[in-house]
């Protein structure tokens, strides 16, 4: 039992973080491959509280306020980038956390911080307290996209500079997407550390960007059940098996790389069209 | 009669050329002014100086009597300036009907955290269809760009821009690339819109129909201001005849 509760929690952190890179990448279309910076944030904001003697419950708004606030800063800096520009701006945002958190004696450097204290809500607790929060943002998602905030990523995502010339806001709305994504990635760092009661800079690497990518764009970029239920299945099979813990990097970047080249639009755009030649043969 | 669009002295170079020098120009409330002149005579760098995505180096763009010569592209198209594109850009994943009602939402959209409590789409789509319907393509409202001939998505801009409900309509070539029965149409619709009480400023290089539907005619030359007027006067000038049909006229 113990066992199905660490998956179970796992797989909700997991499609909480996929959930907030895909609000950023999916709906407004602004490609980050330094996404694992903000859950680092929101883990290291987290666990330093905890172990400050901050109640947990607390943890998670000032995580997510840490990692927002990053996210601003990114987010202002990566305005005048875009495309590939901007995948190699985020790749260096992801890279200078890293290099800044190894070099901080407070914040552990090469070891890590551990011995971060329980929440106190038990486990099975704290796992309904991760699949509510991981609930609540997919229907979140899926309410945002039918708003006109979604609406408007839809363009931006689409031609930016159509976007300008229809009267919109392109720097507000790009900046308003950074900090409800980093935010959540923040929450979802600060549940991270409080899962696994430890944390190191080499959980939050350049690797962990690239997961969470293959998991949004294996779900099917913008899709919010598409990168859901990716998360969760991507999430828990290094769990599973050995095999792939020890070669996730190069299988997740080979699922990233087969993805690309023949199903662009992931496996919900595979189901799609499933879906639609099945109603052409049967009308 | 007061002026929509005032352009003063405007100067824009890009490195060593001048593109576009000292040129002034008033387009007058309810005025549907043609703007022609020959390739290189400047008319999209000055339509960019005017929509924002070319800072001039010198001179003032004021609309409705407001500067806004440093405001940014969407600060401008939501003091009442709208542009239908030379190269259509339509927003490919939309319907046409979605394209234009995005357009004519300018009011949620404005504010993102206003745009996050907003859900209903209905009356800003009904409005799109009247719009693709005014512009002849009410038939293609539920289909996606991808699939649509070039007259279709000239007028998707045309429609898109209406949908600001601005006080200057800005035309780009609306056109270039259609035959000359689309063109005709497109057309006699700028001239019915304009006859609607909406301020057009049309750059256009189909001289024929320039002359068939505008009242006003500015020509540019090299950069600079060649002649503006009544479109016969304007065309009867030994200077125009003589920059578009070259040597002596």
């Amino acid at each position: 039992m113990a066992y199905e509760i660490t998956l179970l929690t796992t797989m909700a952190i997991s499609v909480l973080f996929a959930l907030s890179l895909n609000f950023i990448t999916g709906f407004c279309g602004q490609i980050s491959l330094g996404h694992a910076a903000f859950l680092g944030t929101g883990a290291y904001t987290g666990a330093m509280l905890a172990k400050a003697g901050v109640p947990f419950l607390l943890t998670l708004p000032a995580a997510a306020a840490m990692a927002a606030t990053l996210g601003v800063l990114v987010g202002l800096a990566s305005l005048r980038v875009r495309h590939d520009f901007l995948a190699i701006t985020t790749m260096g945002v992801g890279f200078l956390f890293l290099g800044l958190v190894r070099q901080q004696d407070f914040l552990g450097g090469e070891l890590g911080i551990a011995g971060i204290p329980a929440t106190g809500l038990g486990k099975i607790g704290f796992m309904a307290l991760c699949i509510a929060l991981a609930a609540a943002f997919v229907a979140f998602s899926l309410y945002v996209r039918r708003t006109w905030m979604g609406y408007v990523f839809e363009s931006i995502a689409d031609n930016e500079d159509v976007s300008r010339v229809l009267g919109i806001d392109v720097a507000r709305y790009k900046l308003a997407a950074f900090i409800i994504g980093t935010a959540v990635a923040g929450v979802s760092g600060a549940l991270y550390a409080h899962h696994f009661r430890f944390i190191g800079p080499d959980s939050f690497g350049f690797v962990e960007s690239i997961s969470v990518l293959a998991m949004v764009i294996v779900g099917g970029i913008g899709s919010v059940w598409g990168v859901a239920a990716a998360a969760a299945v991507l999430s828990v099979l290094p769990l599973w098996f050995q095999v792939i813990d020890d070669y996730k990097l190069l299988l997740y970047s080979a699922l990233l790389f087969g993805m690309m080249r023949f199903a662009p639009d992931g496996v919900a755009g595979l189901l799609r069209n499933l879906l639609r030649r099945r109603k052409a043969v049967t009308p | 009669m007061s002026a929509v669009l005032e352009v003063r002295d405007i100067t824009v170079r890009f490195g060593g050329v001048t593109a576009v020098e000292g040129v002034s120009l008033k387009v007058e409330s309810g005025a549907l002014v043609g703007f022609i002149g020959p390739n290189g005579a400047g008319k999209t760098t000055l339509m960019r100086a005017i929509t924002g995505t070319v800072t001039p180096q010198n001179g003032q763009v004021h609309l409705s009597g407001r500067e806004i010569t440093a405001w940014p592209v969407h600060r401008r198209i939501r003091a009442g300036l709208a542009l239908a594109q030379q190269i259509v850009q339509p927003l490919k994943a939309m319907t046409l009907a979605e394209n234009v009602a995005l357009a004519a939402g300018a009011r949620k959209t404005r504010n993102p955290l206003k745009a996050l409590l907003q859900t209903n789409r209905m009356p800003e789509l009904a409005r799109a269809r009247e719009l693709l319907a005014l512009v002849g393509i009410g038939d293609a409202a539920e289909a996606r760009p991808g699939t649509l001939p070039l007259g279709y998505l000239k007028r998707l801009e045309v429609a898109r821009a209406l949908a600001l409900r601005p006080k200057l309509l800005l035309l780009d070539e609306p056109l270039a690339g259609l035959n000359q029965s689309e063109a005709q149409a497109l057309a006699d619709l700028i001239r019915k819109l304009a006859d609607a009480g909406q301020t057009i400023l049309l750059i256009e290089h189909n001289l024929r129909e320039v002359l068939r539907i505008c009242p006003t005619i500015y020509v540019q030359d090299n950069g600079r201001p060649l002649a503006f007027g009544a479109a016969q006067e304007v065309m009867a000038d030994p200077k125009v005849r003589q920059a578009y049909l070259g040597g002596q006229a």
